[in-house]
């Protein structure tokens, strides 16, 4: 084998570099994102789970039959509590913070929704 | 030429084939040219359909020439409730409501010995909201569409920007976004002037125009430039197929016009001259 002085330690720094993200995370757990809840409301408008996982599925319910059916514009949660349903007026009453809210688990999934290209997002003097 | 069984039966087939396909192939070809008939007596500005909800305007020019500052007071209101960018320029203009000379919005109307200073009337124009919305019709993504109240909405989230409505539109009511409405300019002002939290902004690359204020009907309100100008008699609005509705009362009064009504697109928008 020609190159052998060369070759070896090469492989071994290429190795290392491609490896990098293992090791150098190695013992810590990564942690999951803690969106921050709202104090003041203990329930949302659909279980959290659901929320979880299908909260754009629901937005865009809201929006098509809102715009385009005529439906109605507030809800009403499991316990009776009434909501408006909208993301710049219904959401983000409660979720009024963008960034301890929506972002921390868009940044983690690495996710860039385009909802904030138009709507506006709660701005703190308006609060 | 001599002609065996075999061949016989071949023509006989194709024939029998032709037959029974053209009727169909002409069938689908007159339905359009009957589509294309059928509108044409029926274009004149009459309402088309007179079942359901069709919302509509009445502009009182009169009462803007008395008053000619209530034209800026619309454009006004509706613009900041609205988040309307202004971009200072008007190759680039966002447009829901502006007033225009008459020469103008009616361009098709005789001109010819008008009474003095109707030219110079600022004289209201927006979306008609017409009943057969041509830029319905060219919306290839159903971004903008006529809803059961005769309201023609958009929903901006599947604008593509390709502008097609803004060509198919006659009366220019729809703005193109060339610039992000959420930018500032150079001297580092923003293009909307105060946000109006309650409502959304637009994105770079999207057509928007008049809504109707189809959020505040929701809630039971009138529309911004109607509730600007109330109590001066300049606009009303209201249900054109309720013929107990006050715009109903106004219409059967007052001698009125549309825009454009030749062109058959059924505009909601009535104006008193």
């Amino acid at each position: 084998m020609y190159g052998t002085g060369r070759i070896i330690p090469a492989l071994a720094i290429f190795l290392g570099f491609m490896t990098f993200a293992v090791w150098y995370n190695a013992g810590q757990a990564q942690q999951p994102p803690k969106p921050e809840k709202p104090k003041d409301y203990k329930e949302c408008v659909a279980p959290t789970e659901y929320m979880r996982t299908s909260h754009m599925v629901l937005l865009n319910e809201w929006r098509d039959d809102i715009l385009r059916n005529g439906g109605p514009r507030t809800g009403v949660t499991a316990n009776g509590t009434s909501y408006t349903r909208s993301l710049q007026n219904g959401c983000m009453n409660c979720h009024n913070d963008k960034k301890k809210f929506c972002d921390t688990c868009h940044t983690y999934a690495a996710v860039k929704p385009y909802c904030w290209d138009c709507h506006l997002e709660p701005m703190k003097e308006a609060m | 030429m001599k002609k065996d069984r075999r061949d016989f039966l071949k023509i006989a087939g194709l024939a029998a084939v032709a037959g029974i396909g053209a009727p169909s192939a002409f069938g689908s070809l007159l339905r359009g040219s009957d589509e294309a008939l059928a509108a044409a007596p029926a274009a004149g500005g009459e309402e088309a359909a007179k079942s359901g909800k069709r919302l509509g305007m009445v502009i009182n020019v009169r009462a803007f020439a008395a008053q000619p500052e209530l034209a800026e007071k619309c454009t006004e209101v509706c613009h900041s409730i609205h988040n309307v960018p202004d971009f200072g320029n008007p190759k680039d203009e966002i447009k829901w409501i502006w007033k225009d000379k008459y020469n103008n919005v009616f361009a098709d109307s005789s001109h010819y010995k008008r009474p003095g200073g109707l030219a110079e009337v600022p004289v209201l124009a927006l979306c008609n909201h017409c009943d057969k919305p041509p830029c319905v019709r060219a919306c290839p993504t159903k971004a903008t569409f006529k809803k059961s109240d005769g309201v023609v909405a958009m929903d901006y989230h599947r604008c593509i920007g390709c502008r097609f409505c803004m060509a198919a539109c006659p009366y220019g009511a729809r703005s193109f976004n060339w610039r992000d409405p959420r930018g500032k300019d150079e001297n580092g002002n923003p293009f909307i002037k105060t946000l109006n939290p309650k409502f959304p902004a637009r994105m770079r690359g999207v057509v928007e125009k008049c809504n109707f204020c189809t959020e505040r009907l929701a809630v039971g309100q009138i529309p911004a430039c109607v509730e600007a100008v109330a109590g001066t008699g300049a606009m009303f609005f209201g249900d054109l197929n309720d013929p107990n509705s006050e715009i109903s009362q106004i219409l059967s009064l007052y001698y009125t016009v549309q825009r454009k009504p030749s062109l058959g697109t059924y505009p909601s928008l009535f104006y008193i001259i």
